[in-house]
């Protein structure tokens, strides 16, 4: 397990220098082609804003209601006894159908918990490591007009609840 | 689906701090967190434009072709409808690859390109057997190095933002893997049926 927290710090600085000498022996203009690109980040960041402000007032109220703690605590006895943290579950559910909303009820569960808390390396680990079901359906399917969609959606929601366990497993696995 | 989904957090914890007597925390709550939300997105772009920068040149390298290239053989077993050469296979390819490295607006242009080549193969208005298997590839996500996450943790001082690497990366290959299991298991029961 020490391997995977190596690979975690080792892995981003090395694809740095990978790209970057790569891009130096194809004579590529780097430091032009990355301000071009970076442009585009700060577009990203900008579109991303209104979906975190709906998604994380609508989660803010739903929490400082006492709402939240209500819900959680009803279901909990069952999901402790599976070792699922009951936090998670409005993360679970969300996740398959939005992308933008899944990453807002994860930054809330960051700035909640903290980062390096389990909850916080659980919503983290698992934001990343599923995408949007529902979303992908609906833009690919829709854009070439595929009406029947047969056992899609199945093996999409199957492989997410896949996903998420694994995440659940190896957090657990690596952190604890 | 997420717009009822999002308007009952909402309504449900007004409802309930009406009985629960924490309207004064649902007020606190609304205006703080928008503004946090807001310094989240700015606190953002420090990264997205580090990393969207690092990835062009990268595509201009041409190291997303390599990859490719480099699957090339997995992905031709993977979609056995699909004859060798035909076009269908490189833009998924460039799906493929383009979702490693985080770039969805990339990858989603290529997706439905894919798509459409699937859809001269089969002629119908119905999912074909390799729509379904890419389909289940993308859903389960390929992302390598989840940035924006990253940068989130940064946001809120974790002491180490990018320890979740690895277990992202290891839960990643675990849910691609099964969703390609679960695709070929439907399929085959699909086709015992008939």
């Amino acid at each position: 397990m020490v391997f995977i927290t190596q690979v975690s710090l080792w892995i981003i600085p090395l694809f740095i220098m990978f790209v970057l000498l790569v891009g130096t022996w194809k004579r590529v203009p780097s430091y032009e082609l990355f301000v071009e690109g970076g442009k585009e980040g700060v577009k990203m960041a900008f579109s991303l804003l209104p979906f975190l402000v709906g998604m994380i007032v609508a989660i803010s109220i739903f929490r400082a209601s006492g709402a939240l703690e209500a819900i959680i605590g009803l279901i909990s006895p069952v999901l402790l006894f599976l070792g699922v943290p009951p936090e998670i579950v409005p993360l679970a559910l969300i996740k398959p159908i939005s992308g933008s909303a899944a990453l807002g009820v994860t930054t809330e569960l960051i700035a909640t918990h903290g980062p390096d808390s389990f909850i916080g390396r659980l919503a983290s680990t698992m934001q990343g490591s599923t995408d949007t079901t529902l979303y992908i359906l609906t833009v690919y399917f829709g854009a070439v007009g595929i009406r029947k969609m047969g056992y899609a959606l199945k093996v999409g929601l199957l492989a997410d609840l896949v996903a998420i366990i694994a995440a659940i497993v190896i957090v657990t696995l690596v952190f604890a | 689906m997420v717009n009822i989904i999002w308007a009952f957090m909402a309504i449900v914890g007004i409802v309930y701090a009406m009985f629960n007597e924490t309207m004064d925390e649902v007020n606190k709550a609304v205006f703080e967190s928008a503004n946090e939300a807001v310094t989240l997105s700015i606190g953002l772009i420090s990264v997205l434009v580090f990393w969207l920068g690092i990835m062009k040149i990268a595509e201009e390298a041409g190291i997303l072709r390599g990859l490719a290239k480099l699957f090339r053989p997995i992905v031709v077993r993977l979609f056995p409808e699909i004859p060798k050469d035909h076009p269908a296979i490189g833009y998924i390819l460039s799906n493929i690859t383009a979702n490693m490295f985080g770039l969805g607006n990339a990858a989603t242009p290529m997706g439905i390109k894919a798509m459409e080549e699937m859809k001269k193969i089969s002629g119908t208005d119905e999912a074909s057997r390799s729509m379904i298997t890419f389909l289940a590839i993308n859903t389960s996500s390929l992302t390598l190095i989840p940035t924006t996450v990253i940068a989130i943790r940064m946001q809120y001082e974790s002491a180490s933002p990018t320890e979740i690497v690895g277990t992202t990366i290891l839960a990643t290959i675990i849910g691609t893997m099964s969703a390609i299991l679960i695709d070929r298991f439907f399929y085959y029961r699909s086709t015992w049926r008939k």
